[in-house]
């Protein structure tokens, strides 16, 4: 077999100037992932790096869509057809921009500056599909940045997010470990062990 | 126009769990073998690395194991009424590529199939009568016996160093086993996973209410073991990163780490990657296949002459290579005619959580794909059906798989989709939460089937496969039945709450279920209700073999892949033993 030895693939690591966010979106989606995953004891989901996840898998095969199916004709599709937007990144540049210009034409605020409790209306209503926006689909832009969300906060450190793997820390999963046989018989006990990335780094 | 390659006496297309198996048979019975894969080679140590294994982000959710839909997707739609529209991004189901295909990233969850699974139909007229068929259902007979494929299970489970307990060793029940189980000709090659706490709940709950529970059959080793080719295997380190992702440590039997060590040594065997088949090719009386047309990954364009081509492509592929390539008829749900893409098929899932306080800590972290106890009081024809309403069960069982956070943060009935509340939940269940699934078998019925799409069209320019499907009364009410059952024994389970997910209907294309696809290209007894008979031989083209779950007339309660290995035993024999010695078909229709 065509094997070599000492050699392994490693994941293609977190690079932060690797972005696609313009500065506007950039802070829409700060303030709106923060009010998915806000900080109470543990972090807020921006502050363990989720903005910059989803700002790098954005500018690249992610959000290109690169091996997703994204031949036309694009129609709106029943809610058992999944995904039928644009690719990842254009979806959530036309979704961004139809908010923020929704917004402005009722004279309201930007949402980076409404209030919390407004910020929540507004994604709830995203999320039930009741708003409508002008050139995607609004649930399908709620679902794909609560998903991305949880892939920064809770992925793993290297790419981006999960800072210091406080998200792991928060619920006591020990990441990328690869043998828990000591453990087999915890017999309902906590196991308590640090965790550990696949970058390799123990948190001391 | 093609480059023609020399001729092989072979030719498999596709080199997954079924494309190694017969590629293993047929050399070791001293054939010319040429498998061809559209994907690349990966080897355990450096592609799957245990240090880079456990990866959310990359495999389940970058999708780095699973197949290009860029290339190549189906269009869906729920009933013939609606306009099918492209399945953009994986979701219900995650087939593989590259060598290996979606054998790599499974769970090994490895069943056998009832004995009455096989006379689906029979079986249950005679015992419910012909009402028991509802008018749109389609199902049928295997033509196969479990008696004929008994020894071709017990042959894979040793391939594999299935870790188990029988219940019925050549009729006797055993304590311990599954004693609904068909007979075993032998006892499993390891023993039972040493149970981690959760399914131990799940156990004692079970028996408590009179059930017989069992462990259930695991392609996670229990322990060290070396296979019938000579193949080692190691003890699973419990890691839980099974289903999704590859073993870095060789401890889940696949393709790859069971049978690929002794193949790659023949001088008999030819593997070629980077070979995307798009089509069999014919002679002109349409009575034979002659090979395929096959890109590289340079776009390529050869035609690789073959005296047999075996389709291993998966059912998706196998059906809509029969399709491009013009074998058999398209089927007409409105006529009821033609056989190819008729009597797809899937898996009915629903569940229920239990939710624990903080004095037990279930660390789902410690898990393995196929670690759980189950029961099959409630499977197939296992228990009476009279005024159900329905036909049919599955098994129900507590799986401990995994704690990967991503894809697992239950949550109660009741918490805020997002926000602080949801936080708060998540932490405060992440490890106090024992989830109870019930794995159900899926009918055949005449709305749900594959054809192909008038618009879309895949990167070869061919029209893409349209896929009907939703799930049907018969199998919503099973469901719903078994459903009460889980939720029996998750009461039983001394949480704190349980809640309780029924089958969600309409059928969604968007959230993860199984990979267990099944039917297409279906067998059965003559070509009047089948693409291929008894052995998986076409009986358009006696030189064409289809493996896979595409040969399933309709999808019993289990996992699928113990029975697809099955019957590629069962059909490589019948090529060894008699196909050779008088090609030509093996049944007459
Ligand atoms: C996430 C997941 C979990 C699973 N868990 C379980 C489980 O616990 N228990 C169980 O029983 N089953 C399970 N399965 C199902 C199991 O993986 C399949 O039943 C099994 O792999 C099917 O084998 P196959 O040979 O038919 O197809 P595959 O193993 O998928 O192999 C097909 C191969 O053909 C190649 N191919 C396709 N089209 C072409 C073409 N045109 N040209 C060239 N090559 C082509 C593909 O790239 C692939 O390598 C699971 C599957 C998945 C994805």
């Amino acid at each position: 077999m065509p094997w070599q030895p000492g050699e392994a693939v490693p994941p293609t690591a977190f690079d932060p100037d690797v972005t696609f966010f313009t500065e506007e979106e950039r802070a829409f989606v700060t303030a709106a992932v923060d009010r998915l995953i806000p900080a109470d004891d543990y972090p807020s989901a921006s502050e363990l790096g989720v903005v910059d996840f989803i700002d790098h898998q954005l500018a690249g095969a992610y959000g290109r869509g690169d091996i997703y199916y994204m031949k036309g004709p694009f129609r709106d599709g029943l809610p058992t057809q999944g995904y039928q937007a644009q690719a990842p990144a254009l979806l959530y540049r036309q979704a961004i921009a139809d908010i923020r210009a929704g917004l402005a034409r009722n004279d309201l605020a930007d949402f980076t500056e409404l209030e919390p409790e407004e910020q929540d209306r507004l994604l709830m209503g995203l999320s039930e599909g009741e708003d409508e926006l002008e050139h995607t689909d609004a649930k399908t832009f709620f679902d794909t940045l609560w998903q991305n969300t949880l892939e920064g906060y809770f992925g793993d450190p290297v790419h981006g997010g999960n800072r210091d793997m406080e998200a792991w820390k928060m619920i006591g999963f020990p990441g990328a470990r690869y043998d828990y046989r000591p453990w087999i018989n915890h017999g309902g006990n906590p196991v308590k062990l640090e965790p550990v990335s696949v970058g390799g780094r123990m948190v001391p | 126009m093609s480059r023609i390659l020399p001729e092989r006496e072979v030719v498999i297309v596709g080199f997954g769990w079924t494309g190694a198996i017969m590629a293993e048979q047929l050399t070791e019975a001293g054939m010319d073998v040429l498998a061809l894969e559209r994907g690349v080679w990966r080897d355990t140590s450096t592609d799957y690395a245990v240090n880079n294994a456990q990866d959310e982000v990359r495999y389940r959710y970058r999708d780095e194991l699973f197949e290009d839909l860029s290339r190549e997707t189906l269009t869906f739609r729920n009933t013939s009424d609606q306009q099918a529209l492209p399945m953009r991004m994986l979701g219900s189901f995650l087939p593989g590529t590259n060598v290996g295909g979606s054998g790599v990233h499974w769970n090994g969850q490895t069943w056998r199939f009832l004995p009455s699974d096989f006379q689906a139909r029979s079986h249950n007229v005679e015992r419910y009568g012909e009402d028991a068929i509802q008018d749109d259902m389609t199902i049928q007979d295997w033509g196969v016996t479990y008696d004929e494929l008994e020894p071709h299970y017990d042959y894979f489970e040793k391939i594999c160093g299935i870790s188990g307990k029988a219940g019925n060793l050549n009729g006797e029940i055993q304590d311990g086993g599954n004693p609904f189980e068909g007979w075993r000709s032998s006892e499993y090659p390891n023993p039972p996973m040493e149970m981690v706490a959760a399914p131990l709940k799940f156990r004692d709950a079970a028996r408590e209410l009179g059930y017989n529970p069992f462990p259930g059959p695991s392609a996670n080793m229990s322990q060290g073991y070396t296979n019938p080719l000579g193949v080692q295997l190691a003890p699973c380190t419990y890691c839980g990163f099974c289903e999704k992702y590859a073993c870095g440590n060789y401890s889940k039997a696949t393709a790859t780490t069971t049978i690929l060590p002794a193949l790659m040594r023949r001088e008999n065997f030819t593997l070629r990657t980077g070979a995307m088949v798009l089509r069999v090719e014919k002679d002109s009386s349409n009575s034979r296949a002659t090979g395929v047309t096959y890109l590289n990954t340079e776009g390529e364009e050869f035609f690789q002459p073959a005296q047999m081509v075996i389709l291993a492509g998966y059912i998706t592929h196998n059906v809509n290579l029969l399709m491009q390539s013009g074998i058999g008829e398209i089927y007409n749900p409105e006529t009821g005619e033609g056989q190819v893409g008729r009597n797809y098929a899937y898996q009915i899932m629903s569940g229920a959580s239990v939710f624990y306080d903080d004095d037990f800590a279930v660390n789902p972290f410690v898990g393995a794909g196929a670690l759980g106890q189950v029961i099959d009081e409630f499977n197939g024809d296992n228990f009476d059906h009279t005024g159900l309403g329905f036909i049919g069960g599955g098994y129900i069982a507590q799986w401990q798989t995994n704690g990967r956070p991503i894809e697992s943060h239950p949550v109660p009935e009741g918490t805020p989709k997002f926000g602080a509340g949801w936080k708060k939940a998540v932490r405060e269940s992440y490890n106090h939460t024992v989830g109870v699934g019930a794995h159900g078998a899926v009918m055949s019925f005449r709305g749900n089937y594959l054809d192909l799409d008038p618009t879309y069209t895949d990167a070869y320019g061919r029209p893409l496969m349209r896929l009907t499907f939703d799930f049907k009364q018969n199998d919503i009410r099973m469901s719903n039945y078994l459903t009460g059952k889980v939720a029996e024994i998750a009461n039983a389970m001394g949480g704190r709450e349980v809640s309780v997910s029924p089958v969600k209907t309409p059928y969604d294309i968007a959230p993860y279920q199984t990979t267990h696809n099944t039917g297409g290209h279906i067998m059965g007894d003559n070509p009047g209700n089948s693409v291929t008979n008894k052995y998986n031989q076409s009986w358009d083209l006696p030189n064409l073999f289809l493996t896979g779950a595409g040969n399933f007339p309709q999808n019993p309660g289990y996992n699928p892949t113990g029975t697809v290995a099955a019957l590629a035993y069962h059909s490589a024999k019948a090529i060894r033993e008699q196909y050779l010695r008088n090609p030509g078909p093996l049944v007459q229709a």
